[in-house]
């Protein structure tokens, strides 16, 4: 498509054609588990990061999933990998594993 | 002699199956283990879609016994045992039944929601099912608190037990959803000034006219869905219910006060079914309910020469599609007596 | 003539051998931290040597523990240490009565039966010195090939000694295996071939068999003799040199890990000497692989500790490997060596750490009351609110004033980070709550969650008194505290990883449920418990395989027919509640339902006997 016109903010969209899916791939390599999510929220409303600031666990993963990786990594650091999200997460999302495989990736890939 | 026919289970498909194959002038004997027939349908006030009394259902059901129905309550089960052409049901008191064909409809259970501790059923005392709701519809009791309060603000929790890894089954149980708006709508009529709220993770209105009734708890009665699935219940000081859950659609975690927080069970194989599964060898599906030969054209038979399954012995179903399932399931048997 | 080429094999082998041992040990006892040295040379003079020494005999020579393990692997391992010893020593006594002297070169009393062929003594004159020597030195051999027949047939049927699965070999193992294995027949074949030769000097079963040979091959002379002779030299030589590469390391090494152990040198936070000490220790008998739940219930035969330490040897430590583990410490527990292998893991995982994972500055709240004591739930607990709700319960009937520190907000304890080798960030996180503890002023800290307990104990140096809810309950009932009345029927206790075998404590949980309820036993509790499965400590195993445990788990907790399972921790709690078909409770809450009058019913639907 063609882009025309002008703006003064950067586009608000998320253009799936475009984001990077790679970190994506690595990632699920590593914990395929993140395939089942169901976006419920549990993990976000259990997490106990998430009662002292705004990280919101299911958030993350799911903008990875649209390959919008660039908040991933400033993101990710407030986890502290207690692991009661995963002890609540109906669909068996081995949530400490993602979390590590996103902090192994992040480092891999460098973003 | 005539042929005759065991169904074991007297709820919605027991009695339409029996109702349905007396019709045609065979014996039935219909089995079941508790006091009364009737099933989860004697707990039940008003039906959704459409809020029929229960009571007008069961009175149907009732009516197509006829005297080619011998119906025996209090039944306990031993052992059944089957030989080339018969059935034997052996009770437990030592008598034996025979029949040339067994229908199974033992039904369901309801998940027990003390299992999903997080959310404090058993624990804390505002914390009720959808069952227990239920019967304080039938009692046309006020809805109220432990506290003997009318509460001002009412939580509904779907998939109680239902898609859920950690309850052990992850199949979706069908009718809590609109069973919950049924619920939710029944309170608002009963008393306005409550304040309602569903958290849902989708909401499956799936069949004729639910969608309708999700717009009139919109609409009508200001009911408000927060699409997120709740993590945790505490219980405040004043035995409020304090919930927490995500907004997933604002993206922020959101706690609440409620006064009463309304659980909806789903479905679970009943453990009377995995026990007569076991004795005529029959192997559940991957959720624990019974399967069919085949899911799509022989969907009352088994595996098992002139052993047939009706009902949410298969899998969560709504009464409709209770009672067309076991008028398929007499068809097919009739069709194997006759043989 | 006290001297033959053929001993030079040995002899070269038996200098190598001692060179690398005394080189290897002055590497490990170089590289101890300056506290630990001083540790070891003070052990040397001190009481603990002795003690060390008596140790020494027990486990590396007589092989107690195996033997109560599985006798037939006990005899089997004794027979070879043991046996090997006494060979040495009685070998040595005996060469002196013919050479007069005190020391004489090593191969002489290994080889004595090829330089001396003492006419005078018959093969079954016990009751003479040189009688008795040559008597006990044939017996000794014999019994060392029953227990080299054993070893042959555990490679084949290790079902018989109690292994369910032995461990893969690599090539100097085998090498040196087979050098092993062949070093006493060889010996048994040279002397009874000498002695058949000479017709005189051998043994009551090197003689007798030997005149047996001399029969079958009269045309022999000594040379069949002589040529065995070589091929047990160079046997005793190749093995000696493959040792320090191969896992008959673990000897040497084990009596020097015995010495620091008891000299109280222990593990450090990042790989130390004696770290080192305990991988070239293990011996590879692979008594871990059968206790862990990987293995036993998912089939998964590559992480056990036996390999574990292997890729640590082999300086091939991989993360996955690492990560993969439950940290229930069923391996360490059983290890015959007594190696600290959840340590040995830890310290690994702190390698993989991720270094850019900066936990957040979690700002410290301060303490809004004081109290006397606080209850710290914890994270899991709060998943789990009857264990909450007990413990209110029971700290207001006990009338105790308290306040409850992670009511709303708090943060995790750290050992969840921690034991997935984010030590920094661990440390963070117990500074925080140290903080937290130190300023409200307790004096005891109750918590409800094991692993809580774990690290407030091991790490958080807390000057407060630290208990488990278990522990603290029974302090409760021995002051009187709360009255109970209900007393359950048919309870098993499953005994928490990190309660259990991580703390130390069995027997509270175990006294406290006395009071309340008729306890059975079962196989495979205590120390032997297993994991509900679902640890923290494992990352990478997915859903299916936790529920392969979890079953596993059942299936013994279930054999003591119980009607309800008591536990002792919110997760073992959660975990097993999803596919018990009896109730699971906290004693928390089993305690909380018996004390009279209590409004609040967690385990209501069992019968009650009173
Ligand atoms: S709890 Fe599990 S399923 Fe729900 S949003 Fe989080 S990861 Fe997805
Ligand atoms: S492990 Fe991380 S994301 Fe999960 S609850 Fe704990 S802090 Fe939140
Ligand atoms: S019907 Fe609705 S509430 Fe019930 S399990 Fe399905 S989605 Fe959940
Ligand atoms: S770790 Fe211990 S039990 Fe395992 S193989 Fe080594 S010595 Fe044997
Ligand atoms: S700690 Fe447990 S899971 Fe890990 S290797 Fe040892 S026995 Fe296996």
């Amino acid at each position: 498509m063609k882009q025309f016109g002008y703006s003064i903010n950067p586009d608000r969209q998320i253009d799936y054609d475009l984001t990077d899916k790679s970190l994506l791939s690595f990632i699920v390599s590593f914990e395929p588990s993140l395939l089942s999510c169901i976006s419920c929220g549990t993990c976000t409303a259990t997490c106990t990061a998430g009662h002292f600031t705004d990280f919101n666990i299911r958030r993350v993963h799911t903008l990875l999933r649209r390959g919008e990786i660039t908040t991933l990594k400033k993101e990710i650091q407030k986890c502290m990998l207690c692991g009661k999200c995963q002890l609540a997460c109906p669909a068996g999302v081995n949530l400490r594993n993602l979390i590590r495989s996103i902090h192994v990736a992040v480092e891999k890939f460098n973003v | 002699m005539g042929k005759s026919v065991i169904i074991i289970g007297g709820g919605i498909a027991g009695m339409e199956a029996a109702a349905r194959i007396a019709a045609m002038g065979k014996e039935v004997i219909l089995l079941e283990k508790s006091d009364q027939l009737g099933g989860h349908l004697r707990k039940w006030d008003r039906l959704f879609p459409t809020r029929r009394k229960s009571d007008e259902v069961f009175e149907y059901l009732s009516n197509g016994l006829n005297d080619k129905v011998t119906i025996r309550l209090n039944i306990k089960i031993n052992k059944i045992k089957k030989d080339d052409r018969h059935f034997f049901v052996i009770l437990e008191d030592g008598e034996s039944l025979k029949s040339d064909a067994l229908l199974l409809t033992t039904g369901y259970d309801l998940f027990e929601a003390g299992k999903k501790e997080e959310y404090g059923y058993g624990i804390y005392d505002n914390v009720i099912t959808s069952a227990d709701l239920e019967a304080m519809f039938r009692n046309s009791a006020e809805i109220k608190t432990s506290g003997n309060q009318k509460p001002r603000r009412v939580g509904f929790v779907h998939c109680v037990g239902s898609r859920d890894e950690k309850a052990g089954h992850l199949y979706c149980s069908k009718v809590c959803c609109v069973t919950g708006v049924k619920q939710a709508i029944e309170i608002k009529e009963k008393q306005p000034d409550t304040e309602i709220f569903c958290f849902y993770m989708d909401l499956r209105m799936f069949d004729r006219y639910f969608e309708d009734l999700y717009y009139e708890a919109q609409q009508k009665w200001g009911i408000q869905f927060i699409r997120g699935r709740l993590s945790e219940s505490c219980e405040n000081p004043d035995h409020s219910i304090l919930v927490k859950v995500e907004d997933t659609l604002t993206g922020r975690p959101l706690k609440m006060t409620v006064d009463l927080l309304v659980l909806l069970s789903g479905f679970v194989p009943s453990s009377d079914t995995n026990k007569l599964a076991d004795m005529l060898g029959l192997l559940p599906g991957s959720d624990g309910f019974l399967t069919p030969v085949d899911e799509h054209f022989r969907t009352n038979e088994t595996q098992v020469d002139g052993l047939f399954l009706a009902g949410t012995v298969k899998g969560p179903a709504t009464i409709e599609n209770t009672i067309t399932d076991a008028r398929s399931a007499a068809i097919s048997i009739i069709k194997y007596l006759e043989k | 003539m006290t001297f033959n080429i053929f001993v030079l094999p040995f002899s070269l082998g038996f200098i190598f051998l001692l060179l690398t041992i005394f080189f290897r040990y002055r590497k490990w006892i170089k590289a101890l931290e300056k506290e630990d040295r001083i540790r070891f040379s003070r052990g040397l003079h001190s009481r603990k040597f002795f003690l060390s020494l008596k140790e020494i005999l027990f486990e590396s020579l007589l092989h107690r523990k195996m033997f109560r393990k599985n006798p037939l692997l006990g005899y089997m391992h004794m027979t070879f240490a043991f046996g090997w010893f006494l060979l040495i020593i009685l070998g040595n006594l005996e060469s002196r009565i013919y050479s007069g002297w005190w020391i004489n070169p090593p191969y002489y009393p290994i080889f004595m039966k090829f330089f001396i062929h003492d006419k005078h003594v018959l093969p079954f004159e016990i009751f003479t010195v040189p009688g008795f020597f040559r008597f006990s030195m044939d017996l000794v051999l014999v019994v060392i090939l029953s227990g080299l027949v054993l070893a042959i047939i555990k490679r084949r049927r290790s079902r018989w000694f109690g292994i369910q699965r032995t461990t893969r070999l690599q090539l100097t193992d085998k090498v040196a295996m087979t050098c092993l294995w062949l070093i006493f027949p060889l010996r048994f074949l040279a002397e009874s071939f000498t002695s058949g030769a000479y017709g005189y000097g051998g043994g009551f079963v090197t003689q007798h068999f030997g005149n047996l040979l001399a029969i079958l091959y009269p045309f022999s002379d000594k040379s069949i003799a002589y040529g065995f002779w070589w091929f047990y030299s160079l046997s005793l030589g190749i093995f000696f040199v493959t040792l320090p590469y191969s896992r008959y390391m673990h000897i040497p090494t084990e009596l020097l890990l015995i010495l620091f152990r008891n000299f109280g040198i222990k593990h450090v936070k990042s790989f130390s000497a004696y770290a080192d000490v305990e991988v070239f220790s293990c011996s590879r008998c692979g008594v871990c692989i059968d206790v862990c739940q990987l293995a036993t219930a998912n089939s998964i035969l590559n992480i056990q500790s036996v390999y574990f330490i292997q890729s640590i040897r082999d300086r091939d430590v991989r993360a996955d490997i690492t990560m993969k583990c439950l940290l229930c410490g069923r391996c360490t527990d059983t290890c015959p060596v007594g190696i600290n292998t959840d340590s040995l893991r830890l310290i690994e995982r702190r390698n993989f750490a991720i270094n850019q994972l900066p936990v957040q500055d979690y700002i410290p709240v301060s303490i809004r009351e004081k109290a006397e004591i606080i209850y710290f739930a914890g994270c899991m607990t709060h998943l789990t609110p009857g264990i909450i709700k007990s413990m209110i319960t029971i700290f207001k009937t006990a009338d105790v004033d308290f306040l409850f520190l992670d009511e709303e907000k708090t943060i995790c304890c750290g050992r969840p980070l921690m034991i997935t080798g984010q030590e920094d960030q661990a440390a963070k996180m117990i500074g925080m709550n140290n903080h937290l503890i130190k300023t409200s002023g307790a004096k005891l800290l109750v918590t409800s969650c094991p692993i809580c307990y774990r690290i407030f104990r091991e790490e958080y140096k807390l000057d407060i008194e630290v208990l488990h809810h278990s522990q603290y309950i029974l302090q409760l009932i021995r002051k009187g505290k709360i009255p109970l009345q209900a007393y359950f029927r048919n309870v098993v206790y499953h005994d928490p990883c990190e309660l259990g075998r991580g703390s130390g404590v069995y027997m509270e949980p175990r006294e406290v449920l006395e009071k309340v309820a008729d306890v059975r036993s079962i196989i495979n509790e205590k120390n032997r418990s297993l994991c509900c499965g679902g640890s923290l400590g494992i990352l990478n195993i997915d859903r299916h395989q936790r529920d392969a445990i979890i079953h596993e788990t059942l299936k013994t907790l279930m054999s003591g027919n119980p009607e309800m399972i008591a536990t002792a921790c919110p997760l073992c709690k959660k975990t097993l509640s999803k596919h018990s078909s009896v109730m699971v409770r906290d004693i928390a809450e089993i305690v909380c339902q018996a004390i009279p009058g209590t409004k609040y019913n967690p385990v209501a639907q069992l019968t009650k006997v009173i």
